[in-house]
């Protein structure tokens, strides 16, 4: 198993675990912290599969933006000392099962598929994806995302950009509509 | 990179799926089940970088979709937090069972 290998399978298990204890922990401040630490984790697997501009994002829209606004959130709704209530016996039982019964299902399709594989006549169990078929693997730098993101060519993607910044002024101006304190005396 | 199948990677992106389903489910609080909308978003996102990454390394798309993923999630976070905030205002608190005004 080279180092590479070894990073992986450490990242994945940092970022399980520390899901699992973000949706169990009882106390609702150290569960945003642990979810903090998986999505660390997350960037440093976007990382590990050479997708720096994707690890850069993550880190900033998820780790300083919606984690910080959910530890205000928490701070602004509830005495973050006090624990959660656990949850009703019956239903995390079941919550357990259909969760675990997913699991494996998607496992056992997982197997049964053989991604990219079909098309391999020499009986490779590595895996093969157009690159290894001869076509050069573009590189997913800053330059290339944005040229694409903001071409208008065929493969272009201005027209989803632009409708994205739409929606992010739309959500804005609804924040503030939502959130606004209405005066007692316009009431 | 290449020692590690895809296999693994989707197995990683499943487990985290269902970690945050479990928390859908069991969780009562909203801002916690707002956590586990997150974790299920990253899942997703995982899938589609390690898809790009290992099937389609001549393309871009799947950086495309993760990148208006993770935009449109911040979206998301910023009105349901602005929501949740409104509803305590009004409820005085933020679990789901507290909050059946609207229900019928």
């Amino acid at each position: 198993m080279s180092a590479s290998a070894v990073i992986f399978y450490i990242l994945s298990f940092f970022i399980l675990a520390t899901g699992l204890l973000a949706v169990t922990s009882r106390k609702i401040f150290r569960s945003a912290i642990w979810l903090l630490f998986s999505l660390t984790g997350i960037a440093g697997l976007y990382f590990w599969l050479q997708m720096e501009f994707i690890a850069a994002v993550q880190v900033v829209v998820y780790v300083g933006g919606i984690v910080v606004l959910i530890i205000f959130s928490i701070f602004l709704t509830q005495q973050s000392g006090r624990d959660l209530p656990a949850p009703v016996r019956s239903r995390a039982i079941f919550s357990v099962l259909a969760v675990c019964i997913g699991f494996v299902l998607t496992c056992v399709l997982l197997r049964g598929y053989a991604f990219g594989r079909t098309g391999r006549t020499d009986g490779g169990q590595t895996f093969a994806g157009p690159v290894a078929s001869g076509v050069p693997a573009v590189d997913a730098s800053v330059g290339t995302i944005g040229a694409q993101m903001l071409s208008t060519s065929e493969h272009g993607y201005v027209l989803p950009f632009e409708v994205i910044s739409i929606l992010l002024l739309a959500a804005m101006i609804g924040c503030i509509v939502i959130a606004m304190k209405i005066k007692p005396d316009e009431k | 990179m290449s020692q590690v199948p895809l296999s693994h990677i989707l197995v990683v992106s499943t487990a985290l799926f269902f970690i945050g389903m479990y928390g859908l489910f069991t969780r009562r609080n909203m801002i916690t089940m707002l956590m586990s909308v997150e974790l299920i978003l990253n899942s997703v996102n995982i899938n589609f970088v390690a898809f790009n990454k290992y099937l389609y390394p001549d393309k871009l798309e799947g950086v495309f979709f993760t990148l208006f993923i993770i935009a449109i999630a911040a979206a998301e976070a910023a009105v349901a937090i602005a929501i949740i905030i409104n509803l305590y205002r009004n409820f005085h608190s933020i679990d789901v069972e507290d909050a059946g005004e609207m229900k019928f």
